[in-house]
């Protein structure tokens, strides 16, 4: 059986840039920063204070009573994004349509919020009873459960949770269904919601987030700063959406996983590089087709110089004429929800032709001299754009967008 | 327990070796102690002391708390001991 063409039929966010993607695209045209001051309980005991959190969410009127019993922040990102990206795809899920088609969300702390407020429950407040819905609420899969549920979807779905690369392996897996011809249509992408005293508190025992500011592959970087939010899109076969005339945002074409198999925190080139060569390979595109890589980029000194080492190995002399930008800069690191997000700043680059810039770049970094695409957002023609993802445990996961 | 006796015998249980064989003049680097460990060992440093070490792993000679050598350690501990009792 030959292989489906992939395309995306649409997308819907929720992060500290906007609660939608209209509002994420124009804020990453601008380079607008959506780190800030923390807002959880205790702040004042940790000492990492800042973060990107979801500003004005308001889920107390987007859902019932009913459903913010059983409804995590991440869950509720997830379904958010997930309405914007189906009401875009114009998609009703019923019939075979609805038997075959699934959920593929990443997740790396599952309902973190919920974990945090009831051990407070019971080591703080000594209560020997919690609500009842703690586990449903909790668990990773809950999210895309949540999605299924709401849009009808009986065919395959699951959590895949892979740290920092979560989102790129699920919208992975999802890709490789539509290909094949298993499902018509997949949504996918991925939710994260950790700033909580707990989750930040647990960050910052490695030593490597910032106090003040993420600044990926500026000289004067110091570390990562954590974001929340969800991404999620219609993957959509392209016959199924050209018989049906749907708008097309862009054309998935290939994927590559690969595991370092060294180190738990420390990333390798070797594992990168291979994740990078093996996306092109997988999506049989050249080198020099590729116009704009977003950078796995957390502002780690470990991560920024073995990524832009990587980039430099693979793409030899090219590698000085394609952008390569970290939008985590702009919405932080939503961890398990991360590439979902920055997938749109892929979609950007190919289907508008702007690409999202590095913002907070003060001091050039020899070990990072690459187009960094510095501080403002730049207008440039984009046939192939990669969005990578390199996850502690050296896992990686790179995928490859093409302008449609 | 001096301040030394005690730094030395932190590093020494995280790089697994003897008291003995850990000196002031050793790096951690020579001692075997890679990037995870000295995280590990910052930990257990402000743990037996009761102090906040100012270290970030992405600007590791941002701080004036130096990690060259078990003696610059000592004395970066002795100073925060100092600075913060």
């Amino acid at each position: 059986m030959t292989d489906k063409r992939v395309v995306i039929t649409g997308a819907g966010t929720v992060n500290a840039l906007g609660h939608n993607v209209d509002q994420t695209l124009e804020a990453m045209r601008e380079g607008r920063c959506g780190i800030g001051p923390l807002k959880v309980r205790d702040v004042e005991r940790l000492a990492v204070q800042i973060g990107a959190q979801v500003q004005d969410f308001g889920a107390e009127q987007i859902f019932n009573r009913q459903q913010m019993a059983l409804f995590d922040r991440f869950t509720q990102f997830a379904l958010v994004a997930a309405r914007e990206a189906i009401a875009q795809a114009g998609l009703n899920f019923h019939g075979d349509l609805s038997a075959k088609s699934g959920v593929v969300l990443g997740n790396s702390g599952g309902g973190m919020q919920t974990l945090d407020e009831n051990y407070r429950t019971v080591y703080e407040d000594g209560k020997n009873r919690v609500h009842p819905f703690v586990v449903p609420k909790l668990m990773n899969n809950a999210a895309a459960s949540h999605v299924s549920m709401e849009f009808n979807l009986k065919g395959p779905s699951f959590t895949v949770s892979s740290a920092c690369a979560s989102s790129n392996h699920a919208m992975a897996q999802a890709f490789q269904m539509v290909r094949a011809g298993m499902a018509p249509v997949m949504i996918t992408g991925g939710a994260e919601s950790m700033l909580c005293f707990g989750g930040v508190k647990a960050w910052e025992g490695l030593r490597v987030m910032s106090k003040d500011a993420c600044r990926p592959f500026s000289a004067n970087r110091s570390g990562m700063v954590q974001g929340e939010g969800a991404g999620v899109f219609v993957f959509e076969e392209l016959a199924h959406a050209q018989a049906r005339g749907a708008e097309i945002l862009a054309e998935v074409v290939g994927f590559a996983m690969s595991s370092d198999a060294a180190d738990i925190v420390m990333p390798s080139k070797q594992g990168a590089a291979r994740a990078i060569a093996g996306a092109l390979e997988n999506a049989g595109i050249s080198r020099d087709q590729v116009g704009y890589i977003n950078a796995h980029g957390t502002g780690t000194a470990a991560n920024d110089k073995t990524e832009c080492s990587a980039v430099a190995d693979v793409f030899g002399p090219h590698a000085d004429d394609l952008m390569i930008s970290s939008t985590k800069s702009m919405h932080g690191h939503l961890i398990g929800g991360t590439g979902a997000v920055e997938l749109l700043a892929c979609i950007m680059a190919v289907r508008d032709g702007v690409v999202a810039p590095t913002i907070g770049y003060e001091e050039a970094d020899p070990e990072c001299a690459l187009d960094v695409v510095p501080n403002e957002a730049r207008e440039a023609k984009v046939d192939v754009a990669l969005s990578n993802a390199f996850a502690f445990g050296g896992l990686n996961a790179v995928l490859a967008l093409r302008r449609f | 327990m001096s301040v030394q006796d005690k730094v030395i015998e932190i590093i020494a249980e995280q790089a697994v070796l003897e008291t003995s064989d850990v000196t002031l003049e050793s790096s951690l680097e020579d001692l075997g102690i890679d990037s995870l460990g000295l995280v590990e060992s910052i930990f257990a440093i402000e743990e037996a002391f009761d102090i906040s070490v100012p270290f970030n792993a992405n600007e590791p000679t941002a701080s004036d708390f130096d990690i060259s050598s078990v003696a610059s350690i000592v004395s970066g501990i002795e100073k925060l001991i100092a600075e913060q009792t």
